[in-house]
Formats: structure tokens, C-alpha cells, sequence
């Protein structure tokens, strides 16, 4: 029986499905409630923290022995900024906790902050992006006086010559806007202090627990042993639960400081206010082009806005660093030449969300060959055939390996699938009836499942990267799987036991994968990163051989053969070409209990592995169909297909429900979310009335086709695919839409392409020609 | 985000709540559907000293066509004008305009006339009952009285409602046959709140516009009837360029909002286009 | 002001006597004193739909009703979904499509789901889309919730 490549329906589920899912507010029973009192304004100086007679509020003073969130990137142009659990002088952003309170339900404690005082003197704030590289613009933070935290820098010693050679040049800037990663749940902790052992359990909703957990040690001062980090079931993260925030040192704090259980439960508008933002960036492009349509070289100006502070533990620099490296992305880029900037403003900190940069960079990269096959008269789909990776390993010219992928064949197909000349049909048709349609294509790769090298790469001091899992068969002969990854919604429970049941010859249902628990998995990252399958999936997969292998040794001893006359099968350990057969929980049990019989054999089936892999690179080409209300601006997409190679399927349904995700998050990103800031740094996007991630009405069928290049670059044969969906589909959209307008001689090259934008284009196209 | 405390009354007559609105003045708030007020109070944006819950008053809760009008009881929840409640174009008019009211849950807690009293500008139900001129009846302890909806609307969340006076009913005309309404909105996504939205009801005879009652909402503190372009209509015909042409007269014809999700320009190309669609399928 | 009220909630077919501030949520009254924690909070503000409950018959926002508010009325819950060890049909096809993920807004569309056939047996797919408009879901993308819930609704129109 071979489980791999099967759409088992995941194991995670009946749980889920019967409400009786363990989030982090479902054990805040009995727990006294924080409430955060959070800054009105965005830079200021604190004068004064007032609170009534007989409400207790904890400042920064009571903090005082708690260190400072204080990542660090060991690189000559990175500036280290510090971020206090609670600031005792200064607001860096609307929204930054200032104080808290507590009290026995969470009404109450809302009841109590409302009394507390902020006596906070303001001062003019630095909100945008470019607004706070001006050479006149305040600084965010006195260690950066032009507001740069990180900047990365690189020319090939042939750029200068491939512009001066070029037969076009094509210039773009474009402009991601804000968003937030609005995970369905929000942020929370429950921190149980025992009084036994003096140990603090910490339930909190986050991806990286183990991570969380030297963080915190860290910061109170204390041996790691105090305290244990468990991820309940965690409603989902998309990034925004990586970080250590301010939020949970404090709980923590709090808990031995009164030993007691203590719980925070952050609402909506805190989520939106003070959690994480990303995706804030500009890009200035040129691209030099031969008269064939060959890419020649790249010229990039990358910013992004970082927020007030950097997180902890990737840093700030995670998307211009990843913009910086990964720009040229799927394309054969012979010279380039970027510089690239992470912006501090007093603006909600950023932290990586699904994509990271990605999004935008395949927006750059997919306009660019737009712009530069329109102004050579060549057509999009040629024009890219000719600079797509088509050789294997690839190095970039910031020295990545891309390994084997499907880049072109990848596209051939989506056009194929879309029958691009009935839709050019179509579309002349439609325009005859005022209708305006559009199709655009975006060819991407995705950089997956990279172990400690990447990081170590962009200079990261704490250096994240491989994984460990602890396998053991019980003397019943179920499994189980203790990992370091930390899963929240992706199914890898179910992935897992497939891989390994095909390994061991046991049913997934007998694999029990235990994660998201420091004293019980192995130290690990956690759940980000497009990497768990992968890298933890290699793991597993090693882990489980090893413990095939004694299982074999056991088995050949019991039915007097060799090792390698043994297969695992069908809950058996058969000898090969004989009909003689043992069920595995007999031999289980004879490894555990009668381990005299295997005298040079260690008892037990207990094995680790560890594995770190360089990383490998899917692909993949979306294609997306649009029509556009050029009264209104409003754009319907009307087919979204993706052809995706991701390597082996381990789950086929789940890898679906990955890429169903991710593009439904990047239509948001393409036509509906955007943070917004007003001048004084006020969020006006504090709702669900005012940030709006798409419903069911707003996302169409997509379609998917899968290719399958297995490359040498990971254990399993499977890449990464979390985060494809969400990297692809903005381009492709836009280019749809400026397919569509094509009649008006419109370019849009912002996201999110709001109605209002895309009516504003119209309308100034019309002026134009009216003029 | 828990709402700040109050005091809960549940009365079970309209005599009962009218005392209590009369004892708690300023401080009391009536609670219909709840489905604005909660959640403004959830945000402590919101905070009434006293909630008068009118659910279980039984005489409030009915729809009924009586003397020319549909009769909507002060309980009567969005989702009974899922299906149409009359029938002609009343019945057919009010079910097209209530797919665009939030959305389903929130229809089936949601009042008609706690839309009303709300006085969201972008109500589709405020603009409803200023394009078909319903009445308002308010009770309080001091008496009853009834408010036409041109009376009633004061400004964004501002009525003519005093804080002791309870909304019982809103009476709509019936349409006859010879009327066909129009409806058309424009949100971001499926059951936001309206960028704009326009409401049309056309008598159209042998092709030529007879009478005409024209309102747009979304775009201002409350809904505009347009009363200039409603007499420009009457005697055209029905045709798609005159239809075009109204859409641009409305959108000269006022000063429209800006927010964060369309400015006062934009605004104004929604207005045009949305009065084009509504006249339009009013027209069809 | 805002004594407790002692009032009780009819849950799934249980009585639950509780004492209430009158500003509890319904939701939290479910999750807090009822200990029912499969209703989740994801807005607060009626917007997301995590914690639509069906009361009478109706699929309402737990969190835009106070619990003093349901009193007398009869509130069903995800837990009370599944007749024993047997699922809904949408829980069977949930399972069975890939209709979840992380699972937190999965209650809510399940409720969501049942209380508008409850509502109305006869309610077409394209009328159920549009229901279903209503929550958001941050993890699928929807595509295997609306076919997870086509094909329940076929099951419970079958009554299977």
C-alpha cells in the first residue's frame, strides 16, 4: 500500500469539525485578563501614566529588570533597534502597549484600562514610506537618523555596458501597499504559573514555539527549563505569529511575577493596530533589452517599510533582503544591480507575511516583460520563453542554485489550457459590446524549504533553519512522530503519517504526530517558510527509515532471515518470496520487551534525525481572466488557473487546499486589502468594515494543473508549496487588468488595483486623449 | 472588546417600553436587531446607560398590506422581504434591495425599522423609504405622531425620532402594475456597505417615461431624492442614452462624501453610473 | 447598574442555568459559562461570521446578541452538529473536501450552513453561495467549503 500521492482526508479533522479544537481562548477558563493600554498616537514622549486610586497598572518601571526585543543581522549596514517590552519615554506607533491591567474577566479589565491616563505628549510622526527617506525627515529612532535599519547592495561589473548596449530600456515603479496577514484568529496567550515546580507554561497561538521560548527565556532572565511553550491549535498565522511580541513577555512576566494563571485574548482592532503589517513597498526598476527581447541586465531601487521597530527573530530585513536576492526570480538575469532598504517609520512593525517581497518582486518581474514585449513589438508569451530559466542548476546573479524546475514547460501549459487565441476572440468580441475583458499570465519561482545556509546568508544571528524529529514505535506498533515544526492549519499532521507509514508499512491512522509543545517535541523552527514538508518531512522521513531498519533487524532475527530479505507492508514484516510473515506490533513489542533476544541490537525503537537541506525552488505560472467595469472600475475575475510544480504530491487534496489559499490571499492583495494610515499615523483600517479580505463571492473557481519535476534537492521529492498562491496571483491579475484597459493605454502598477485607482487611470487616460 | 455595562430592560407592550424610553430619556436606547448598535457598543463607540430590548413585543412584529400601503411592524426583520411580500412591484422592488442589506445573519436579526432609526447614509432601507415616500410612525408617552421620510432623515445617524418617541411602523405605498423599480449598487465586496447605490421607479408607456421617482444614497449624510432629474425624465423616452444622461445630471447634482474607501471624484462617477443601471432596469 | 441576571440558556437540547452581566455575548456566555468553546470569536463586531450560532431556527452573530437576549429561545451550536459518533452531512463533507484548515472559522460556516437550510429547505446553491458570502475563511479559499456544502445539501435535501 502506498499512502503517498493519496488524498487521504487529514487526520487533524473530526475534532476540528465537532468543536472540540483546543484554541489558545478556550483555555483561558478561570485565568485572570490583560488588557493592554495602547498609545493614541503615534510618536510622542510619555510625561505620565495616571491611573485611579486603587487600579493597579503596570509600566515600564515594574518591567524594569525585562530586556529589549533586540534582533540582530551581523551585516556592517544593519541598525540594531531595540523595542522595550513597555517604553518608559517614547511611542514609536499608534498602537504600541504602553501600559497594562488586569482583572478577573476580560470586560473588566477593558472597564480598567479605560481609566488609565496616557499622558503623552506628541510629536509629528514619520508615516511614509518615501516621505521618511527625505534628507529633511525626522528620524524614527536616534541610531538611524535616515531612517535606514538594513540596506543591501550589489552591481555586476557588466550592468553599465548591457543598458549602454540595450535596444530598450523599460522603467517601472511600482507600489505594494499595505497589508495585514489577518490570520481568522487572533493573537493570545495563557500563561499558567505552577506552583509545584515553579515552572510557567505559556499557551499561546504563534508558529515558532520553541523559538518563543528562548526569546522569553532571554528576556526574564531565566533558564529555558523554567518555562514550557505550548501551540494549542492555532487558527491560523500566514507569518504574523512568527515574531515575539511585546504582548507575551509581558503575560509572562505578569504570571510569576503574581503566580497566577493569567490570559490575553487580543481583540480584532488590536490585531489590526499593533500586531504585524507587511507588503508596504516601492520598487524602481529599469531593464535593459536586446533587440530579441533578452533580458540584459536589471537595475532595481527596492524600499520597504519595516514599521517602528524590527521583529524578532528574522529581523527587518526579511523583505528587503529577500527583494534584494530574489528579484530576478524566474528569469535568466545576466547583470543586475539593486540596493535595497528597510525604511523605519512610526508605523506598526513588520514581519514577514506569506509571500514575503515575493508578490511584489513577480509583480515587478511580470509587468517588466509586459512593458518591454509591447515596446518590441514581441509577443508576452515569446518574450518570456526567451528569458526563463531552461538549465539546470541555475545560479543567479546573487548566487542562489535554483534546482530543477518546469519554468517554461510550466507556462506552455497554462497557455495551452486557457486557449489564448479563442480568448483573444472573445475579448475583440466583447469589446464590440463595451465589455472590456483582459488576460494576464505570471511566471514565478518559489524558493522552499531552505535549511540554515539561506539565513545564515543574510547575515541572521540567530540562525534558523533545520529540523529534528524523534521517532518511536510503542510496543502496540503506533508511531509516533515528535516534531520541532509547528503546525496551524496546513494538514502536516496527515502529510507526515503518510510518509511514514509508507516507510514503515503501518496505516497513517497509527501515527500519532505530536508538535507545538517545548517539553515534548525536539528543539525545531516551526511552521513557516513554505518548508515543513520539506524540511521536516526529511526529517521524518529519516527518522523512519532509521526506525525500519531495526524493525527489519528485529524481524530478521525473529523469522531467522536477513535484513534485507525483509519488507514492511501491510501492518507486516514479510520475508521476501516466502509466505512467512509477522504482524509489526508483534515485533514491536518483542523490541521492547524481550530485547534480550537482539543482544547486539539497543533496546527499544526510539530513533532522531536531523535535517537541513539547501533548499529547492518550485514553480509555478498562474494565469488569470478579467472583465473590467470601466464605469465603475470594479474587476471580476472570471477564470484563475494555476499550473504548479511543487515536486512530489504527498497529499494531492492538501497541496490543492495550499494553493486554493494562497490565491485567494493574493486576489486580496491584488483588488482588496490595504492598511491605511492617515498623516498623523492613525490606522483607518481598525475593522473589519474598513480592511476587507474577500469572500466566497470574490473568489472564482481556480483551476489547477500540477507537474511533477522531482529534483535531488530535497528527501521526499517534495518542494515547498505554502506559499505560491499567494506570490503569483497579483501579477497575473494586474495584467489582466492592463490587458483589459489596453484600449485605454492604461498601466497599473499598484496594488491593490481598487476600483477607485483603476477608474482614476481611466478617467486620466480619457482626459489625455481629450487634450 | 466587550461593550461597557448596562442596564437591561425586556419589556413586552409598547406601553411598557414607552415608559421606559420616558424614564431613561438620553441614557436609554432602544435594542431592535442589534446588528449596528452591538457592534458599536462591542467597540465602546456606543455606550447607552440603559438597552430597552423590544424583541418580545408581539404587537410590533407583523407585515401586512391594509388602505394602499404595505404595513411594516416595527419588529418585521430584513429577511421577510427575502421573498416578495406583496405582489407586484412593491413586493418585487423590496426583495431585490434586500440582497444588497449586509448579509444573511445579519438579515434574519436586522430590523426595517431599526435601519430606519439608525440612519446609516449608505441604508439601503433609508434611501428605500425616501424614494417611495413612507411614513413613519413614532409613539411615545406624549403620543403618536407620523413623520414622512422626506421629515424624517437629519444627517449621518440623526433623525427626527426624540429620545422618548419609539418607531411602531412604516407605511410604503403599494405600487400598481404600471410601476417598475430599478435597484443598483456598487461595494466592494458582496454586502459591504454601499460606494453608492441608486433606487428608480419608472412608469414607462409606450416606450415613454410617464412619471418617475429617483433617490441615490451612499454618496452624502442621507439619502437624496432627485426630485430636478425625476421631472427631466417625465416625458423622454426610455432609452439608454437619456438614462446615461440623468446618471451625469445626478452626479452634478450633488456634493458627494469622501472616505477612505472612495473620494467625493470617484464618488461622482458612481453616482452616474449607478443611476444609468437602476433607471435602466427599471425601464427593462 | 449591571447586576447579574439569572437566566437560562437551552443549548442543543440541555438547559444551562448561568449568571450574567447583561452585557455578556451570547458567544461568550456559550464558551465562558456553558463551556460550549466550539463558537469562536474572530471580530467581535459582526463581521466575520466565526461565531454564528442558529437560535430558533436562524443563523444569527453570537457576539452582535446578548446572552439575556436568548433566553426562552433555543440555541444550537457546532457541538450539538453531529448525532453522536454519526457527523452532519456538512460535517461529513467538510471532512471528506478538504472544507477547513486551521479550522477557527469552520464552526461558524457550519452553522452558517445547517441554520439557512433550517430556515428554508428549498434554498438553491446559488442562494447558499451568497449565504455563505457572509463568513470569511482566511485559510481555502472557499473553492472546498462551496463544494463541501453543494454536496451536503444535496445529502440534506435527501435527508440522508
Amino acid at each position: 500500500m502506498n499512502w503517498i500521492g493519496r488524498s487521504l482526508p487529514r487526520l487533524e479533522d473530526p475534532t476540528l469539525l465537532r468543536g472540540h479544537g483546543h484554541y489558545v481562548a478556550d483555555l483561558a477558563q478561570d485565568a485572570a485578563h490583560i488588557r493592554f493600554v495602547r498609545s493614541p498616537v503615534a510618536r510622542g514622549r510619555i510625561l505620565g501614566i495616571e491611573a485611579p486610586e486603587g487600579v493597579t497598572v503596570y509600566t515600564a518601571a515594574d518591567l524594569s529588570d525585562v530586556g529589549q526585543i533586540r534582533p540582530v543581522l551581523e551585516r556592517p549596514d544593519y541598525v540594531a533597534v531595540g523595542q522595550p517590552v513597555l517604553p518608559s519615554d517614547r511611542v514609536c506607533f499608534a498602537g504600541q502597549a504602553v501600559a497594562f491591567v488586569v482583572a478577573d474577566e476580560a470586560a473588566a479589565a477593558e472597564d480598567l484600562a479605560e481609566q488609565i491616563f496616557l499622558d503623552i505628549e506628541p510629536e509629528e510622526p514619520v508615516v511614509d514610506l518615501d516621505a521618511a527617506l527625505r534628507p529633511d525627515a525626522v528620524p524614527t529612532h536616534p541610531e538611524a537618523p535616515g531612517n535606514v535599519l538594513v540596506e543591501g547592495r550589489m552591481r555586476t561589473s557588466g550592468l553599465d555596458a548591457a543598458f549602454a548596449g540595450a535596444a530598450a530600456v523599460v522603467e517601472l515603479d511600482l507600489r505594494s501597499r499595505r497589508q495585514s496577514a489577518m490570520p481568522m484568529e487572533t493573537r493570545g496567550g495563557v500563561a499558567r504559573y505552577d506552583q509545584r515546580d515553579r515552572r510557567t507554561t505559556l499557551h499561546a497561538s504563534v508558529q515558532m514555539p520553541h523559538m518563543l521560548r528562548t526569546g522569553l527565556a532571554d528576556l526574564l532572565g531565566c533558564p529555558e527549563a523554567d518555562l514550557r511553550v505550548i501551540a494549542p491549535d492555532v487558527g491560523g498565522g500566514f507569518g504574523q505569529k512568527m515574531s515575539l511580541f511585546p504582548e507575551y513577555v509581558a503575560l509572562v512576566w505578569l504570571a510569576r511575577h503574581l503566580k497566577r494563571d493569567v490570559a490575553w485574548i487580543e481583540d480584532r482592532r488590536e490585531n489590526f493596530l499593533a500586531s504585524a503589517h507587511s507588503r508596504d513597498q516601492a520598487f524602481t526598476v529599469r531593464g535593459a533589452f536586446d533587440a530579441q527581447g533578452r533580458l540584459l541586465g536589471l537595475e532595481a531601487d527596492l524600499r520597504s517599510n519595516v514599521g517602528a521597530f524590527s521583529c524578532y527573530p528574522v529581523t527587518c530585513g526579511v523583505e528587503p533582503l529577500m527583494a534584494f536576492a530574489e528579484l530576478p526570480g524566474p528569469y535568466k538575469v545576466l547583470e543586475y544591480g539593486a540596493r535595497s532598504r528597510g525604511v523605519t517609520t512610526n508605523t506598526c512593525t513588520m514581519a514577514p507575511y506569506r509571500g514575503v517581497a515575493r508578490p511584489m518582486l513577480t509583480l515587478t518581474m511580470e509587468r517588466l516583460m509586459e512593458d518591454a514585449a509591447r515596446r518590441l513589438g514581441l509577443d508576452p508569451i515569446e518574450i518570456r520563453r526567451r528569458n526563463l530559466i531552461d538549465s539546470f542548476p541555475h545560479r543567479s546573479p546573487t548566487g542562489l542554485v535554483y534546482d530543477a524546475g518546469s519554468y517554461i514547460a510550466a507556462m506552455e501549459a497554462a497557455v495551452a489550457a486557457v486557449d489564448l487565441p479563442a480568448f483573444r476572440r472573445r475579448q475583440a468580441e466583447a469589446l464590440t459590446q463595451g465589455r472590456y475583458l483582459g488576460l494576464g499570465i505570471s511566471v514565478f519561482s518559489e524558493r522552499t524549504g531552505y535549511g540554515t545556509p539561506a539565513y545564515a546568508a543574510r547575515g541572521m544571528a540567530i540562525v534558523p533553519g533545520y529540523e529534528q524529529v524523534d521517532c518511536a514505535l510503542d510496543p502496540s506498533g503506533h508511531l509516533e512522530l515528535r516534531i520541532g515544526a509547528s503546525p496551524h492549519g496546513q494538514g502536516l499532521a496527515t502529510a507526515l503519517a503518510q510518509l511514514v507509514a509508507d516507510e514503515l508499512g503501518v496505516v497513517p491512522s497509527q501515527v500519532r504526530v505530536i508538535s507545538g509543545d517545548t517539553d515534548r517535541t525536539p528543539y525545531g523552527w516551526g511552521t513557516f517558510a513554505s518548508r515543513s514538508m520539506v524540511i521536516a518531512g526529511g526529517a521524518s522521513k529519516l527518522a523512519s527509515a532509521k526506525v525500519a531498519a531495526k524493525l527489519r533487524a528485529v524481524a530478521a532475527c525473529l523469522m531467522e532471515a536477513t535484513e534485507a530479505e525483509i519488507d514492511l507492508e501491510g501492518g507486516l514484516a514479510r520475508v521476501r518470496g516466502t509466505n512467512r510473515s509477522t504482524p509489526i506490533r508483534e515485533i514491536a513489542r518483542a523490541a521492547h520487551h524481550r530485547s534480550h533476544l537482539f543482544s547486539d541490537l539497543e533496546g527499544g525503537l526510539r530513533q532522531t534525525a536531523f535535517y537541513d537541506p539547501f533548499g529547492t525552488f518550485s514553480n509555478a505560472c498562474h494565469v488569470a481572466e478579467v472583465e473590467v467595469d470601466v464605469d465603475t472600475g470594479g474587476v471580476r475575475i472570471e477564470r484563475f488557473l494555476v499550473v504548479e510544480d511543487a515536486g512530489r504530491l504527498i497529499n494531492p487534496m492538501i497541496v490543492d487546499g495550499q494553493i486554493h489559499g494562497g490565491v485567494a490571499q493574493g486576489i486580496a492583495n491584488a483588488l482588496y486589502e490595504e492598511m491605511i494610515y492617515d498623516p498623523d499615523g492613525n490606522l483607518l483600517t481598525a475593522s473589519l468594515a474598513d480592511y476587507l479580505p474577500p469572500t466566497i463571492n470574490e473568489i472564482p473557481k481556480i483551476e489547477i494543473i500540477h507537474m511533477e519535476t522531482i529534483s535531488d534537492a530535497t528527501l521526499t521529492g517534495a518542494k515547498g508549496v505554502g506559499e505560491g498562491g499567494t506570490i503569483g496571483a497579483p501579477a497575473a491579475i494586474v495584467n489582466a487588468i492592463v490587458d483589459a484597459l489596453a484600449p485605454f493605454g492604461v498601466a497599473i502598477n499598484e496594488t491593490p488595483a481598487t476600483p477607485e485607482r483603476i477608474r482614476a487611470a481611466i478617467r486620466s487616460a480619457r482626459e489625455n486623449r481629450h487634450e | 472588546m466587550k461593550p461597557a455595562a448596562f442596564d437591561y430592560h425586556r419589556p413586552t407592550d409598547v406601553v411598557a417600553a414607552l415608559a421606559l424610553l420616558d424614564a431613561h430619556g438620553a441614557d436609554g436606547k432602544v435594542l431592535a436587531g442589534g446588528q449596528s448598535l452591538v457592534a458599536a457598543m462591542n467597540f465602546r463607540l456606543a455606550r447607552p446607560g440603559v438597552l430597552i430590548d423590544v424583541n418580545r413585543i408581539a404587537e410590533l412584529d407583523y407585515l401586512r398590506v391594509e388602505g394602499g400601503h404595505l404595513r411594516v411592524g416595527a419588529l418585521t426583520r430584513h429577511a421577510a422581504f427575502h421573498r416578495p411580500v406583496v405582489d407586484g412591484p412593491l413586493g418585487t422592488l423590496l426583495s431585490r434591495v434586500v440582497e444588497h442589506v449586509a448579509h444573511y445573519p445579519i438579515r434574519q436579526r436586522g430590523t426595517f425599522a431599526g435601519s430606519l432609526a439608525h440612519a446609516d447614509p449608505a441604508s439601503e432601507w433609508c434611501l428605500t423609504a425616501t424614494v417611495l415616500d413612507a411614513e413613519i410612525s413614532v409613539r411615545s408617552l406624549r403620543g403618536a405622531r407620523s413623520i414622512p421620510a422626506s421629515a424624517f432623515f437629519k444627517g449621518t445617524f440623526t433623525t427626527a425620532l426624540e429620545p422618548d418617541e419609539l418607531i411602531t411602523e412604516i407605511r410604503l405605498p403599494l405600487l400598481d402594475a404600471g410601476w417598475r423599480g430599478g435597484f443598483s449598487e456598487f461595494s466592494r465586496r458582496a454586502g459591504d456597505f454601499a460606494l453608492a447605490m441608486a433606487l428608480a421607479v419608472l412608469r414607462v408607456e409606450s416606450g415613454v417615461i410617464r412619471a418617475a421617482r429617483l433617490g441615490i444614497g451612499g454618496v452624502a449624510d442621507r439619502a437624496i431624492r432627485l426630485h430636478a432629474v425625476e421631472a427631466a425624465l417625465v416625458g423622454r423616452e426610455a432609452t439608454e442614452s437619456i438614462f446615461r444622461a440623468a446618471g451625469a445630471e445626478a452626479s452634478r447634482a450633488v456634493e458627494p462624501s469622501a472616505d477612505i474607501h472612495a473620494s467625493s471624484e470617484y464618488r461622482r462617477d458612481l453616482i452616474a453610473a449607478m443611476v444609468a443601471r437602476a433607471l435602466a432596469e427599471a425601464a427593462a | 447598574m449591571n447586576d447579574r441576571l439569572a437566566i437560562t440558556l437551552n443549548v442543543n437540547g440541555q438547559s444551562y442555568p448561568v449568571t450574567v452581566e447583561p452585557r455578556k455575548s451570547l458567544a461568550d456566555a456559550l464558551r465562558e459559562d456553558c463551556g460550549l468553546t466550539g463558537t469562536h470569536l474572530g471580530c467581535e463586531h459582526g463581521v466575520c461570521g466565526a461565531c454564528t450560532v442558529i437560535v430558533d431556527g436562524r443563523p444569527v452573530r453570537s457576539c452582535l446578541m446578548f446572552a439575556v437576549q436568548a433566553e426562552g429561545l433555543a440555541v444550537c451550536t457546532v457541538e450539538g452538529l453531529a448525532e453522536g459518533e454519526a457527523l452532519h452531512p456538512l460535517q461529513r463533507h467538510f471532512w471528506e473536501q478538504h472544507g477547513l484548515q486551521c479550522g477557527f472559522c469552520t464552526p461558524g460556516f457550519l452553522m452558517l450552513a445547517a441554520g439557512a437550510f433550517e430556515a428554508d429547505p428549498t434554498i438553491d446553491e446559488a442562494e447558499m453561495i451568497d449565504v455563505l458570502s457572509s463568513n470569511l475563511c482566511r485559510c481555502t479559499g472557499y473553492q472546498n467549503i462551496a463544494k463541501a456544502v453543494s454536496l451536503a445539501l444535496q445529502d440534506m435535501r435527501a435527508g440522508v
